[in-house]
């Protein structure tokens, strides 16, 4: 009760902040495409936006979130606690009844977790994780279909571990019911899944939907939800609170219509907008999965994210986890924290400790910044056309720190003249199992960086090597252990060079592919 | 009649326990039941059973034949 008095005079307060940010959205509105004009060396302001590129009180906000800024990703870590099992509306790219722990992705988990048994992991983890900033709660099922579980877990936290921000993530359908609670437990970002605004496709995406103790179908269930998404997007930003709007890229349905979708979420104030490729197999058992409705490949999903990036913020690291997933983004170590190990560990929460570990990160960040800076300088004057993706093998911190056949991901930068821009990862089958080199696994590897020029890895073996330069993938790796940003600047100065001098000929690669399976060979 | 939740079938996912009128759904063994005793259909308090309307899973809260079909007090 405390908690939600204190909760309502903040809310009250957030009325003036509120203010404050209508100026703060209208700012970063104008300062779209800034980068692309040398000088910041930012290609976009976008969730790779670093302190210079963003208004100080979002950059507060978001500089250690992991979900929020791309830059931040490399640094800081997630988890999320599975308390909210129930879900108020049916999507067809979800079912429920496939869990298995080497799946992953959005609404899977292997335990639900009660509101205490949570709050005891989040300080398991934290204690476990200095680096772990943000707790969010999505899912499985919808957030905020189980009010009680999701705030009494906020609330239990909230207590216990004052400096972890809270977030959740929902469909929005319950959304204008529960804003001013949100507000109240300073939830200050919440992700909203806005798939149309035009219920004629929502009814392609959505069969149904329970509210108000009715199920509805077909374009009124999805007429509901688009006005309630709508309706709880304009209430969380006119209090202040950080919106991210998730959308599911699902060809042939609300492909083109997303960038209508952008447009209204944009215009209601959200500050990031995550465009995700369809994740559909068989095997999910969805419905998209049986009728064979395919995902995007990765140049679709990229041409829809740059086309959408001059109206707003594109996010292009999400990892799509699942819903009890810890760690960095990319990595998932919810297996080190099952409820039986939670129950069994002594926690010590030092909050001293963390922040200093914290600090040792930060100098992290600016000295990689600072790297970048200086590389980019040398770029200066260069005038050129090309424009090209490099894939990376990376353990974090950003820099170039991970063996090719260790690589459980591969995060992809597009370099220009304006400098190197993250724009996505792909997630690939270990290479290396246990000594040796998976041929079949060689290939998914390099179909799913087939749209790159080079690779970038700390160490590479010499086999994968020639299979890469035969299929036109330039494996580099005298840049081993050192920045990601700072090394590809310097690696694409010397091809824009090489070019020059006639020594190479720049070729325009093709499209890859984006991985649908369940991580089989996770380590 | 009451309404039965096929185990095989229930995910678990608890979102039927706080719809019903009755507090007839209680978890059990890992999945949901319904106590056959307190279940009215939803007859007098909804138009459709909540907890068939809101399970994610079709044809898994259903009718049960075993049991008479509930009268509504007069």
């Amino acid at each position: 009760m405390t908690s939600l008095d204190v909760g309502t005079a903040e809310a009250a307060e957030g009325v003036n902040a509120a203010v404050a940010m209508g100026d703060v959205m209208q700012k970063i509105a104008e300062h779209k495409g800034c980068g692309t004009s040398g000088g910041s060396g930012k290609a976009s302001c976008g969730s790779g936006a670093g302190e210079g590129d963003l208004p100080t009180e979002i950059w507060e906000k978001v500089k250690n979130h992991p979900c929020y800024s791309e830059e931040a990703h490399h640094h800081y870590a997630r988890m999320h606690v599975a308390v909210a099992p129930a879900c108020n509306i049916q999507c067809n790219y979800c079912n429920r009844k496939y869990d298995c722990a080497n799946e992953s992705r959005p609404g899977v988990v292997s335990e639900k977790l009660t509101p205490e048994q949570a709050a005891k992991k989040v300080l398991a983890v934290a204690s476990t994780i200095p680096q772990m900033t943000v707790l969010g709660i999505a899912g499985p099922g919808d957030p905020l279909a189980n009010p009680e579980k999701t705030f009494k877990t906020f609330d239990l936290i909230s207590r216990t571990a004052p400096d972890i921000k809270l977030c959740l993530s929902t469909n929005g359908l319950a959304l204008p019911d529960h804003v001013d609670t949100i507000a109240g437990y300073n939830v200050d970002h919440v992700t909203i899944t806005i798939n149309m605004v035009d219920p004629e496709i929502g009814a392609k995406i959505y069969p149904w939907v329970f509210w108000k103790h009715k199920r509805y179908t077909g374009v009124e269930a999805a007429k509901l939800l688009t006005d309630r998404q709508l309706q709880g997007l304009e209430m969380l930003t006119e209090r202040g609170i950080l919106c991210k709007v998730n959308s599911v890229m699902i060809p042939g349905i609300n492909d083109k219509h997303l960038v209508e979708v952008n447009k209204a979420v944009k215009s209601r104030g959200a500050f990031l907008h995550n465009i995700m490729p369809l994740i559909s197999a068989p095997e999910h058992g969805t419905v998209f999965g049986l009728n064979g409705q395919r995902g995007p490949s990765a140049q679709e999903l990229k041409a829809l994210q740059d086309s959408c990036e001059g109206e707003m913020n594109m996010m292009r690291h999400c990892r799509q986890c699942r819903a009890d997933a810890v760690g960095l983004l990319g990595e998932d170590r919810s297996a080190e924290f099952t409820t039986e190990k939670i129950m069994a560990m002594e926690v010590d929460y030092d909050l001293e400790s963390r922040k200093a570990y914290q600090e040792k990160v930060e100098e992290e960040r600016v000295a990689k910044v600072a790297a970048k800076q200086e590389e980019l300088a040398t770029l200066a004057g260069a005038a050129s056309d090309i424009k090209l993706l490099i894939a990376v093998a990376t353990k974090g911190s950003g820099l170039i720190n991970e063996h090719f056949g260790h690589a459980k991901e591969f995060q992809v930068y597009e370099l220009s003249t304006s400098g190197a821009k993250f724009v996505g990862h792909r997630r690939v089958d270990l290479y290396c199992q246990g000594g040796y080199g998976d041929e079949d696994s060689l290939e998914t590897v390099i179909r799913a960086i087939n749209d790159c020029h080079a690779v970038f890895v700390a160490k590479i073996g010499g086999c994968p090597k020639n299979d890469l330069i035969k299929a036109g993938i330039e494996p580099v790796d005298q840049f081993a252990h050192e920045f990601i940003e700072k090394s590809a600047i310097a690696w694409f100065k010397a091809y824009l060079d090489k070019v020059n001098s006639g020594e190479i000929e720049h070729q325009e690669r093709g499209d890859a592919e984006i991985r649908q399976g369940a991580l089989i060979n996770a380590a | 009649m009451t309404l039965k939740i096929i185990a095989s079938q229930c995910t678990s996912c608890s979102a039927c326990e706080p719809e019903c009128p009755n507090v007839a759904i209680t978890e059990k063994n890992g999945t949901f039941v319904i106590d056959p005793k307190k279940c009215t259909e939803c007859i007098g308090h909804f138009d459709a059973p909540q907890c068939a309307a809101v399970c994610p899973v079709d044809n898994t809260c259903v009718i049960d034949n075993a049991y008479p079909r509930y009268q509504a007090p007069a």
